[in-house]
């Protein structure tokens, strides 16, 4: 049941300048995360602006676009997520080409599991909707998930046996550090200023609107900025004093040592908690359910890793005898349905986009377009419309919290 | 046959039992060994120097270490079970033992793993990590206060280093207080002593995982004997005793097999009897390598040079170490190699005061290249548990920086105090002071003289040898990383393409994300990347963040005994056995298994439904409902509070009565519902769906406690004192006027919506509620839980003569959706409000409660929501799959397609003979007549939009027909 | 696995325990008093400081009764457990 070798894309032998920032930017993004570059991305790309600094405490992609599971997908439930997701499915599908940059996106499937009655209705329901949205998601019986996934264990002995599962083809994985640096090297040929090692610690303001960003590395002035902070939004509002409906928790995941390819695809289980997949390099990356209480720390609770490899045990018998590497946690800001806040704050020139949880990874094109076109136009695109501040006044949230558990 | 590198045990006897013969066979070879070695010093002692070959590149590799920094030395075992990427130097040697070498990857087998796998939950006042010098000690003074001490150790056998060594502690061998230490420690009865236990984790609030292997020296292992355990240790202190990892130098061509580190060697000699070469080239940047090439000396091996840094190396280790036989180069240093599967020679030259390489380089043959590029500290669990690092000039490695209060204590050579006396010192105070912490009063004892310690004067740190022509953009068999095949090269190229973070560099050249997690490279790559950057010193640079687990740890030893039918507890009802025997189709609801069906033979289970639902419907039926959930709510404030967290009122509610009830979150949109029954003034018994019981529970008390703490309520979950059995059906007046003789079962007498209590005929009591989830007349009968079997089989004799037909939970559903009842979770979803399912009348207008607020926002208002309706599709035998989306009929299906809302529930009807649905719809109700499409399967099933009632819509069954 | 203190039980694991957010979030005393943006705060907006922050818990496998936690949300370090509100049980 061996999968062939896959190898890993090599690094470029450039990447970015380590330029020292400027006083003054016409557009500031907070953060150089996946979504913080891809949003200075689709700014020069789309709307011709070059003078933009992205600012990071750390160092680039250190967050969760390099601690996430590496799934890409869009088989989400509700139409505005399906929209959402899928766009940035399609543009991860154009980015090896776009960026000159082969992080190996292999559209190896991802399967997403139901173990109960309900489940099953609920996965149908979710595999309905996205075909009637164009999104190619299928529903597979327990054969035929056993024939996609061998590694699998289907024999309806466990547990929870596996009583079917939904199976998005398009959907896959991506190496993704280097989706950070393919993002990161065209920024930077464009001219982006990306700037590590320079913590955003408090705005200037003017009135309602924002003038500048303070710094670590002292002030810098901006025509607009763009907070892509995820984990660190709140502390950053919290001094404008806008509260947003978030709170950061500790999600954790691990990886084993590097092991001859023996898993096709990506397995997804919000009943059992855990997902896996199989790196280009070898090593099977597995996440889980987030610890219950906020926290900055990255660090979790071991009793979840435990629940999570008990449960990728009886989900995959064969990998008993693999060893836990390394476990990380990263920080995850959560919103009360479970899907993200993109758009504009009460401070004119400021915009946020966090909120995305666990699943902020496989959005990062889609989520930088649009942020980016809400920073650009001072509008939502018509994709990131829903997913104003104001739905938790309206109560028309966005709830993705039925279909996606996990909401990996 | 002696094997070619065992030393004869005159000259080392070695910590091996020469008695024993064990066989075991590598790569298809079969090799012998003794009980004592590890696989490594067993390829060792029979000349297999090289093991393996590279990842990428496919170079020649050998053993480099003899503890769990191995980089090169990964094995597959073989077995019942192989398990993967295993340093062949912590792999105890056994009969029979079967490994397979790897070049970096490794691979996992298709056979289940029966091995069992335990945890163990304890706490500690003390635990120690690591019981080298400065742990034994700490142990021994901490066990001497009564405070409770746990100490662990990876070795098979306690001492750490010293047993490597020729060292004397208090006038004796090292080895002997080592001995005296253990049976101390044995007869502490609050001492526990764990060998082959790795701490692997280090957490908040001074947790540690500890992963001990039981078996791995045993030759043969019981079928019930836990192969591994993982221990979950809570501690009040923590001291961290956990030593110091030699790191080996860059140079060109460093990776070839017979270069191994200094103290390795020294370890393989003393603990294995193992000469890994003849001819040996030492290479150090301070004096512990010194003790290898004495070692080497006495044993008959050559040093026919000893490379130091420094210019000046102590004088006395010069004059032993040349007294012996050896040589020394001081001032000098190793630049490359020759050789190919071993090394044959290395290239030496000086290194001037700036630390670049002058004077001529020269060769020296040897087949042996011990190297130390100096020491650092095991600091991976203080930076897991949160603790920062400093740079240390003198020490040339990362320490721990002053610990917090609520830090493990590191000691010893962890916090880089290499000699023996520092160390039992500082082990016996740091013990002596977690216990006084504890409550433990206890003085630090003396600290015993000792001698032949390892010398400790100041190293030259050299972690980078340069090149002797390219630049370093080109030092691409300068190895950083032996397991990932990463060189200087690669880390310049990583620089040179932008990466200044250590961070970044590890990840773009893979530098330390091997099975070693960089436990000989991280400090070199560091150090290298330092050099690059042209900044002052590895400090500057920092290290990458320390995370659990400190080394490797098995899924399967995660997972515990969590897994089969332990994986999750199962709850089963009292009935269950019948069921099983009456070959019930099981679902599983929460942790609960339920009968879902009872086919007969040759019935699947539609047919088995059909039938079920007939029953019911035109004779008498009977469903095990015992897993619904029961709370008591009791108090003077009860009637109060269940009108606040009920959308209906239940203050007025006589006693002896029941209703149903909805309850909403705080956003209102419905969480769960049920009957309650008020049994006294005071005190309602509310029932809640199956899956919803424990978080119905927790969510009453969250008010209770935080909100309305003046009301006077106790909440107490009472689902398991319970057994109940549902018997449904015009025939079931009849059933249960058998069954409870005592009881006017009359319509007249026992009205719908009350409860009796009652005896039944076989003096067992219950209480009885006329309360109906089908629209038919029915009883739900409910005993204490130990009577539930007797009750459901004193049912089931009572209904025989009238054909009493068993039903699951599919027949219920069936049922209760002809009538139109919801199952909250099916039929909602989170964001589905009492009025969205057109249950206007149970929303009180007269009463706060919880998310009655939340129907006024502007979204919750519309009248235009997704609203509860019924279908029926319009060819009577299609069956709408669950989940299906209905969409306008003129609607072109090309994606995004407009969806109206989408199918909760659909089944064929028996009563109905057709199918039929229910749906949540946008502006449902308002549709109710009109025509909408469901396109599934590469068609579209035209249906009706109806009212969600489909039987008995009046509700005349409800109270079955008289009879007499 | 944090260390909680419970103030009626004593020190236990966090697994027995759920977690119940910022405390101190009093529910309107009349809902229909306030507007939506009120209401919305009420039900959706939490503090979520880096730091120190107060927060619930309940002791859901003990003795099921709610307190609150001063905790370092950057540290985990915790301190002043006290019944929540009056604690009268």
């Amino acid at each position: 049941m061996a999968t062939p070798r896959r190898t890993p894309p090599e690094p470029p032998a450039r990447l970015w300048r380590n330029p020292e920032p400027k006083s003054r930017y016409d557009v500031v993004i907070v953060g150089a995360g996946g979504h913080g570059l891809a949003t200075a991305y689709y700014l020069a790309r789309d709307h011709g602006i070059r003078d933009i600094a992205v600012l990071e405490r750390g160092w680039l992609a250190g967050g969760g676009t390099v601690r996430n599971t590496m799934i890409i997908r869009s088989d989400y439930l509700l139409d505005e997520s399906t929209a959402l997701y899928d766009h940035a499915l399609g543009l991860w599908e154009q980015l090896p080409d776009e960026l000159e940059y082969d992080f190996s996106f292999s559209q190896c499937g991802v399967l997403n599991l139901a173990h109960t009655e309900q489940e099953v209705r609920d996965s149908r329901r979710r595999a309905f909707a996205n075909q009637l949205n164009g999104v190619d998601t299928e529903w597979l019986g327990p054969e035929e998930v056993a024939e996609f996934c061998p590694v699998l264990d289907t024999s309806g002995e466990s547990r929870y046996p596996v009583l079917g599962a939904t199976l998005q083809r398009r959907a896959g994985t991506v190496e993704h550090d280097h989706v950070a640096w393919a993002l990161a090297r065209k920024c930077d040929e464009m001219g982006v200023d990306l700037v590590q090692n320079c913590e955003v610690t408090g705005f200037r303001t003017e009135g309602d609107r924002v003038t500048g960003v303070r710094t670590g590395r002292g002030p810098i002035s901006a025509g607009r900025v763009g907070l892509a902070a995820a984990g660190r939004t709140s502390p950053l509002t919290d001094t404008l004093g806008v509260r947003l409906p978030l709170q950061s928790h500790p999600l954790q995941a691990l990886a084993s040592e590097l092991l001859e390819p023996v898993h096709p695809c990506a397995v997804m289980s919000n009943h059992v908690h855990v997902y896996c997949s199989q790196a280009h390099r070898g090593e099977l990356v597995l996440g889980g359910g987030i610890d219950s209480y906020n926290g900055y720390a990255q660090r979790g609770s071991v009793h979840l890793v435990e629940r999570q490899l008990a449960a990728a045990v009886e989900l995959f018998p064969m990998f008993a005898r693999a060893h836990v590497l390394r476990t990380w946690a990263g920080t995850v800001d959560v919103t009360p349905d479970a899907s993200p806040i993109i758009g504009p704050t009460p401070y004119g020139n400021l915009f946020v986009n966090c909120g995305w949880g666990a699943g902020g990874f496989k959005a990062t094109p889609g989520a930088g377009r649009v942020f980016a076109h809400t920073i650009a136009t001072g509008e939502p695109h018509p994709l990131n419309a829903p997913y104003g501040l104001e739905r938790f006044t309206t109560g028309a949230l966005i709830d993705e919290h039925g279909a996606t558990g996990v909401a990996n | 046959m002696t094997s070619p590198n065992r030393l004869d045990a005159t000259v080392r006897p070695g910590r091996i039992d020469r008695t024993r013969r064990l066989r075991f066979t590598f790569d298809g070879t079969e090799l012998h060994g003794h009980p004592g070695d590890t696989l490594a010093s067993a390829l060792l002692a029979e000349g297999r120097t090289e093991v393996t070959t590279s990842v990428h590149r496919g170079r020649p590799r050998g053993i480099v270490a003899a503890d769990r920094t191995e980089p090169n030395a990964l094995v597959q075992l073989h077995g019942d079970c192989p398990e993967p990427m295993l340093p062949a130097t912590r792999v105890e040697l056994r009969d029979g033992l079967v490994a397979e070498s790897l070049s970096g990857i490794g691979w996992v087998g298709d056979r289940p793993d029966t091995a069992v796998h335990d945890k163990k939950y304890v706490h500690a006042d003390v635990v120690i990590v690591g019981a080298g010098p400065s742990g034994l000690a700490a142990a021994l003074s901490a066990g001497r206060s009564g405070a409770r001490v746990f100490l662990v150790d990876e070795q098979a056998e306690l001492g750490g280093r010293l047993l490597d060594g020729h060292e004397r502690i208090d006038g004796a061998a090292a080895t002997d207080w080592i001995a005296r230490a253990v049976r101390e420690l044995a007869e502490i009865p609050e001492v526990r002593v764990l060998t082959r236990a790795t701490a692997v984790g280090c957490y908040d609030h001074d947790y540690l995982l500890v992963a001990e292997h039981r078996t791995d020296h045993l030759d043969t292992v019981g079928p019930h004997q836990s192969q591994q355990r993982l221990w979950h240790v809570r501690a009040r202190r923590v001291v961290l005793a956990t030593g110091a990892h030699e790191r080996p130098v860059v140079f060109e061509d460093n990776d070839r097999p017979g270069i191994m580190l200094a103290a390795a060697v020294r370890s393989y000699l003393n603990r294995h009897a193992v000469l890994p070469g003849r001819d040996a080239v030492v290479f150090t940047t301070s004096d512990s390598a010194y003790s290898t090439a004495l070692d080497l000396l006495a044993v008959g091996a050559s040093v026919p040079a000893l490379v130091d840094t420094r210019p000046q190396p102590p004088a006395h280790l010069v004059d032993q170490v040349e007294a012996a036989g050896g040589r020394v180069h001081p001032g000098s240093t190793v630049i490359s190699t020759k050789g190919h599967d071993r090394v044959r020679g290395a290239r030496v030259t000086e290194l001037d005061e700036q630390g670049c390489l002058s004077g001529i380089p020269y060769e020296v043959d040897c087949d042996l290249l011990a190297v130390c590029g100096g020491w650092s500290p095991v600091v991976h669990l203080f930076g897991q548990a949160g603790g920062s690092l400093r740079w240390d000039r003198t020490a040339a490695g990362f320490v721990p920086e002053s610990s917090g209060t609520h830090l493990p204590r590191v000691i010893g050579s962890a916090r880089a105090t290499h000699d023996l006396a520092g160390s039992l010192a500082q082990g016996l105070a740091a013990g002596a002071e977690a216990a006084t912490a504890c409550g433990f009063r206890i003085a630090a004892p003396r600290v015993p003289p000792t001698s032949g310690d390892r010398p400790n004067s100041r190293p030259r740190p050299l972690w980078l040898v340069p090149g002797m022509t390219k630049p370093p953009e080109q030092w691409d068999r300068h190895f950083v990383d032996l397991q990932r095949d990463a060189t200087v090269a690669d880390v310049w190229r990583a620089i040179g393409a932008g990466m200044r973070s250590v961070e970044h560099v590890e990840r773009y050249t893979t530098i330390s994300t091997g099975q070693d997690r960089g436990k000989t490279s991280g400090v070199n790559a560091i150090g290298v990347i330092a050099d690059a950057l042209m900044v002052d010193s590895p400090g500057e640079v920092g290290t990458t963040t320390f995370r659990p687990p400190y080394a490797p740890v098995r899924f399967a030893l995660m997972a515990g005994r969590e897994r089969g039918h332990l994986h999750e507890p199962v709850r089963t009802t009292s009935m269950h056995s019948w069921h099983e025997a009456a070959g019930a189709e099981f679902e599983n609801v929460g942790q609960w298994k339920r009968p879902r069906y009872y086919p007969r033979p040759g019935e699947d289970m539609d047919a088995a439904v059909q039938r079920e639902c007939r029953a019911a419907r035109t004779g008498v039926a009977m469903q095990d409902v015992s897993t619904l959930g029961r709370i008591e709510i009791v108090g003077s404030d009860a009637p109060e509070f269940l009108d606040r967290v009920c959308t209906s009122g239940f203050a007025e509610l006589a006693v002896g009565r029941a209703r149903y009830g909805m309850m909403c979150g705080a956003d209102g949109m419905v969480l769960d519902d049920g009957v309650s029954m008020r049994l006294a003034a005071d005190r309602y018994l509310m029932s809640t769906t199956t899956g919803g019981a424990a978080g119905v529970l927790e969510w009453l008390e969250e008010w209770l406690r935080t909100e309305w703490s003046e009301l006077d309520v106790y909440c107490t979950s009472v689902t398991e004192q319970w057994a109940a059995v549902a018997v449904v059906g015009p025939r079931s007046r009849d059933v249960v006027a058998r069954l409870a003789p005592d009881l006017d079962v009359s319509s007249a007498g026992f009205g719908f919506m009350e409860f009796r209590e009652t005896e039944l005929y076989n003096g067992i009591p219950a209480r009885i509620s006329r309360i109906s989830f089908s629209g038919e007349l029915a009883f739900e009968i409910n005993v204490a839980r130990w009577y539930g079997l007797a009750t459901w089989e004193a049912v089931a004799a009572a209904g025989a003569d009238h054909g009493i037909t068993p039903y699951g939970a599919e027949t219920m559903h069936v049922l209760r959706a002809e009538k139109g009842f919801v199952v909250v979770g099916q039929d909602t979803d989170g964001t589905v409000t009492p009025l969205d399912l057109g249950m206007d009348r149970l929303v009180s207008r007269h009463k706060d409660f919880i998310g009655k607020r939340s129907f006024a926002r502007q979204d919750t208002a519309r009248t235009d929501r997704k609203q509860l309706v019924g279908l029926l599709p319009l060819e009577r035998e299609r069956l709408l799959p669950e989940g299906v989306h209905l969409v306008e009929p003129d609607v072109p299906l090309r994606p995004p397609v407009p969806m109206l809302g989408h199918v909760t529930s659909s089944y064929r009807s028996a009563a109905l003979d057709r199918t039929f649905a229910l749906a949540l719809i946008r502006d449902g109700r308002r549709r109710i007549g009109d025509v909408l499409h469901a396109p599934f399967e590469g068609s579209s099933t035209a249906v009706e939009v109806t009212r969600p009632v489909f039987y008995d819509e009046e509700g005349a069954r409800r109270d079955g027909v008289e009879h007499g | 696995m944090l260390l909680i203190h419970c103030p009626w039980c004593g020190a236990r694991d966090e697994a027995e325990f759920r977690y119940g957010g910022q405390a101190h979030v009093d529910r309107p005393p009349d809902p229909n008093a306030v507007d939506d943006r009120e209401w919305g705060e009420y039900l959706f907006v939490r503090d979520n400081p880096r730091g120190r922050f107060s927060e619930r818990w309940v002791h859901s496998a003990g003795c099921r009764r709610w307190f609150d936690v001063v905790r370092d949300t950057a540290t985990n370090e915790m301190s002043a457990e006290v019944p929540s509100r009056s604690g009268r049980r």
